[in-house]
């Protein structure tokens, strides 16, 4: 835990998570940070071309986000639960259809072929 | 006694006897015509429960309890000023001082409605009583047939008119060997004629179950091997554990004998027009009532005469009773009957026209008028789809098409069905709660634009259910009429449904999601509904590997990873066992593997082995070994080609006549790894024992002494659908090539994610329209739909053994991508000598070193 306290005092702390040859273009794959569960989702047509959302499923307590298929509701960046199929956005990590399950999300970026989120 | 008087002195009271269907309709428009503004109401009931739903009484011992056939929630009768009395049985009615009298003692009235119902008649026969004089009319009556069945082998059915063969289905579903008894020379003598009763007659017995025509029980003495012998007219007998009454039913008078209110000539209180008895402060509605002299046993009449004297009571204007149509249309142990208006041809000059199928029990008669113009009556067995027209046309009068034959001949050839359009305003859809098509058309303008909110509104198709086919069709039209587009889109990135799509793809040789978006499509990204479909269709078409980069985000997980995901984030693996048959060595090699990965191990329905809780890291290295062995992929991941169930057919089999297994073989190698819009259940049985249970698969093949038989569209699961017979006596190629064509048709017309079962329904002309295109090539598209399939079976590979020779496809299997090793958070407990998923209360339980390695 202390690496971590010591991250969130540095502002703009971005932590390395892979390399992009890691991730599967429009669609996702699952790093471990610190004893949490990251899914990251490709999507190289996008402005954020990469996204950090939490990988445990609210509904089922199972780890499964990064295995679900992306899409788009509404204007909205969406990740359905390849479980129950309900949907979060990507941006914020909100569920479409029940408000009370929210996924943790992180800044993430590609840095050159790194792919850092922010803790 | 003390006599009740009503709390607010300014309000008149109102007393219904009486509450059943037709007495708890009549409380329910008194209700929504506000009567309780003018009067206190009180309702006596002699059963326990509140009113139930009598039609559909069978299904009690299918499963359904009393409260769930109630006919409304219990707090429609706490409204203020209403009161309902259960088990409260009036014992007479004082019209001097114009009181009924109760157990509990005397309640005044003003007006008083008698809904007694009726009763079921019992003919005097010697010897019966307790068991072996059972009746079924209501709850308790299907409590004490069900203690009586009990241990029980045998049931008889004394009367073989409608309620005497839903009684049979009660006795059949309680596991006993049912019979039917009936007087007359046919069954359901007063809806059907003798064509129509012969047919039915076959297809319950085909159900099992015993007719037995011409027979009048003259005593019932003590049988030798069952409990009782009923002891028919000459010689005959008949043994059984238990006898139900169902000989008709006779009106529930006694209290207005007893009051000296008038009688019809055949019992039944006599009521006018307005349903007033001979005592102008007394109505009588239902089954207790006589009009003209005759007593009417259907729900619908009762209810025409309760919202007549709610109407009346609360100084409305109701439409007066003048008889009542006793069309009904049923589902009797399964079968359909339908009779309508005048079944027996017996208006001077009536004309008919019969259609009689003896292969399948199926009898069709139309009766018209003399001049050939109207429809006066008819009658159906087998197939009530011609129903709902036919009535329209008897009921509103609409002149006959120029070859009345039509309307009863096989839909394949052609008959001219009479769409929503043509049914003027006033016809009735729904004639339980006499719902016209102008009201449906006032609702649907009043803002009800889903089906669901025609019903409540209306209440149409919410009494017996038998209109709600016409009701769908009749809103569907007027939506589109009024330019309401009924929306058949596939999700909102594509307006089209899956089969325009396929079209697209096809016609335009499109290879990609991208294109297709592109191309038909809105945005550029696509959503988890459409994504999947088109990846289907894809597959389909160009059968590329699911593991290609570009299908690869398309995929469910469970295509991704080609494995199925489990509740807790594992996978389950199933490898194929094609036709069931396995070696020793295949079977060890299985249990070796399931072993070494601590796999929980389960035989499926299929005929195969499914191996649960393999995490995503461990699946590369399981379908390294199983490939090792000889297997190749089961796609219990994919909406494709599951299995092929058979029997060891004529290799084996005492009875077999052909090899049922070399079949299955045969079958699962060609189509395995076709990609279809669901998923695909083969079977194949060796002789007509059928024990493979072909016909509830989506393509069923059962051996003949000449060949095979083909069935197809069959479907287990939540809505089980017995698969039609389509050809018969097939060598090997020719059934091989209709199968190739029939699913290559499937995958081209039908919607996603659309059961074999489910599309055959939607299918506009029915079996009879597949049989032309498949078997007689009507659209000409046989060898093209032949080529397409053989296309796909060239391309096949094992989608395992691609991707276990590919690094980069290999790279997805990592449970993460920066550590080696799976899911911390996945735990398991032992049960019954396996592993399964830890519950959450079990969590603690578990030493969390246990998944580090």
């Amino acid at each position: 835990m202390s690496q971590s306290n010591t991250a969130l005092n540095i502002a703009e702390y971005w932590q390395p998570l892979c390399s992009r040859n890691d991730l599967v273009a429009n669609s996702g794959v699952v790093a471990l940070v610190e004893g949490q569960q990251v899914a990251l989702f490709y999507l190289p047509d996008t402005e954020e071309e990469v996204f950090a959302i939490g990988n445990r499923d609210p509904k089922s307590g199972a780890n499964v986000i990064g295995r679900g298929i992306v899409g788009q509701m509404g204007g909205d960046l969406v990740i359905a639960s390849p479980l129950y199929k309900q949907h979060f956005r990507l941006s914020d990590g909100s569920c479409v259809e029940y408000p009370e399950q929210q996924l943790q999300v992180w800044p993430a970026r590609l840095c050159g072929d790194r792919v850092e989120i922010r803790l | 006694m003390n006599t009740t008087v009503a709390s607010t002195p300014d309000k008149q009271r109102l007393i219904v006897v009486g509450n059943g269907m037709v007495g708890h309709h009549c409380i329910e428009q008194l209700l929504a015509n506000g009567a309780l503004e003018q009067y206190r109401i009180d309702v006596f009931g002699e059963e326990a429960q509140r009113a139930y739903d009598r039609v559909h009484l069978s299904e009690y011992f299918g499963g359904r309890d009393a409260e769930s056939l109630a006919m409304s929630a219990a707090s429609l009768y706490d409204a203020e000023g209403l009161t309902l009395h259960l088990s409260a049985q009036v014992l007479e009615i004082d019209r001097a001082k114009r009181e009924v009298i109760t157990a509990k003692g005397r309640f005044g009235y003003d007006k008083l409605v008698l809904a007694t119902g009726s009763y079921p008649f019992v003919p005097p026969i010697e010897g019966a009583e307790g068991k072996s004089r059972l009746v079924y009319r209501t709850l308790d009556d299907l409590d004490a047939i069900r203690a009586a069945a009990k241990g029980k082998r045998r049931g008889v059915v004394v009367g073989g008119g409608l309620l005497g063969l839903e009684a049979a289905n009660a006795l059949k579903s309680l596991g006993l060997e049912a019979h039917v008894v009936e007087f007359a020379p046919r069954l359901m003598p007063v809806q059907l004629d003798d064509f129509g009763g012969a047919a039915l007659k076959k297809r319950i017995e085909d159900l099992g179950v015993g007719v037995h025509l011409s027979k009048a029980t003259q005593s019932i003495t003590a049988g030798e091997d069952y409990r009782y012998r009923m002891n028919f007219a000459g010689e005959d007998f008949l043994e059984t554990d238990l006898i139900v009454f169902s000989a008709g039913i006779r009106p529930q008078d006694a209290l207005a004998r007893a009051c000296g209110l008038e009688l019809g000539p055949r019992g039944g209180i006599n009521i006018n027009d307005q349903c007033l008895t001979s005592d102008e402060h007394i109505y009588a509605i239902g089954e207790c009532a006589a009009w003209n002299g005759g007593i009417f046993g259907l729900v619908a009449p009762g209810y025409q005469m309760a919202r007549l004297v709610a109407a009346e009571l609360c100084g409305l204007e109701g439409s007066p009773f003048l008889g009542a149509d006793m069309s009904t249309k049923l589902k009797l142990l399964g079968v359909d009957v339908g009779s309508i208006g005048d079944a027996h041809g017996a208006m001077p000059g009536a004309k008919s026209y019969r259609y009689i199928d003896e292969a399948t029990a199926s009898y069709r008669r139309l009766v018209v008028s003399a001049d050939g113009k109207q429809v006066l009556g008819a009658v159906l067995v087998g197939d009530n789809s011609y129903y709902d027209t036919l009535l329209q046309y008897a009921q509103n009068g609409i002149e006959l098409p120029a070859d009345p034959a039509s309307l009863i001949l096989p839909a394949g050839e052609g008959a001219p069905a009479l769409g929503a359009d043509a049914l003027p305003a006033t016809a009735t859809i729904c004639s339980c709660h006499n719902v016209s098509k102008a009201s449906i058309c006032e609702a649907i303008d009043g803002g009800c634009t889903d089906l669901a909110g025609i019903k409540s509104c209306t209440k149409a198709a919410t009494g017996c259910g038998g209109c709600a086919a016409l009701l769908k069709q009749v809103f569907e039209h007027e939506l589109t009429a009024r330019g309401v587009a009924v929306d058949k889109s596939l999700c909102e990135h594509f307006a089209y449904t899956r089969q325009e799509l396929y079209h697209f793809v096809r016609v335009e040789g499109i290879e990609s999601f991208e294109e297709l978006l592109a191309k038909h499509g809105k945005g550029h990204v696509g959503c988890d509904i459409c994504k999947p479909a088109v990846g289907s269709i894809l597959a389909s078409c160009w059968n590329k590997p699911i593991m290609d980069p570009s299908l690869v985000p398309l995929q469910d997980t469970n295509d991704t990873f080609m494995a199925n995901m489990q509740k807790n984030g594992t996978y389950s693996v199933v490898p194929r066992i094609p036709g069931g048959e396995i070696t020793p060595e295949g079977l060890i090699a299985i249990g070796q593997v399931a072993k070494k990965y601590d796999l929980y191990t389960k035989i499926t329905g299929g005929q195969r082995i499914d191996l649960f809780g393999a995490q995503l890291h461990e699946l590369p290295d399981i379908w390294g070994e199983l490939i090792a062995a000889g297997f190749e992929t089961g796609h219990a991941y994919g909406k494709s080609t599951r299995t092929v169930k058979s029997c060891v057919g004529s290799t084996w089999c005492r009875y077999g006549v052909q090899d049922s297994v070399k079949m299955a073989l045969d079958i699962e190698h060609r189509y395995k790894g076709l990609r279809s819009p669901h998923k695909l259940k083969f079977a194949v049985s060796g002789c007509t024992r059928e024990c493979a249970e072909a016909q509830s698969k989506d393509i069923g093949v059962i051996a003949t002494e000449n060949g095979w038989n083909l069935y197809v569209c069959g479907n287990g699961g939540m809505r089980p659908r017995h698969a039609e017979l389509f050809a018969t006596d097939l060598d090997d190629a020719t059934l091989i090539r209709y199968i190739d064509r029939l699913l290559m048709f499937y995958i081209r017309t039908a919607d996603k994610l659309q059961r074999t079962s489910v599309w055959r329904e939607s299918l506009e002309g029915g079996l009879d329209y597949l049989k032309d295109v498949i078997i007689h090539d009507s659209l000409g598209l046989a060898a093209e739909l032949e080529a397409q399939m053989q296309l796909v079976v060239d391309r096949y590979e094992c989608e395992w053994a691609n991707a276990l020779s590919d690094p980069e496809k290999l790279k997805r299997f990592r449970t993460f991508v920066n550590e080696h090793g799976g899911d911390p958070d996945i735990h398991f407990v032992k049960e019954r000598g396996q592993r399964r998923p830890a519950r959450s209360g079990e969590l603690h339980l578990i030493p969390l070193t246990e998944e580090a390695h």
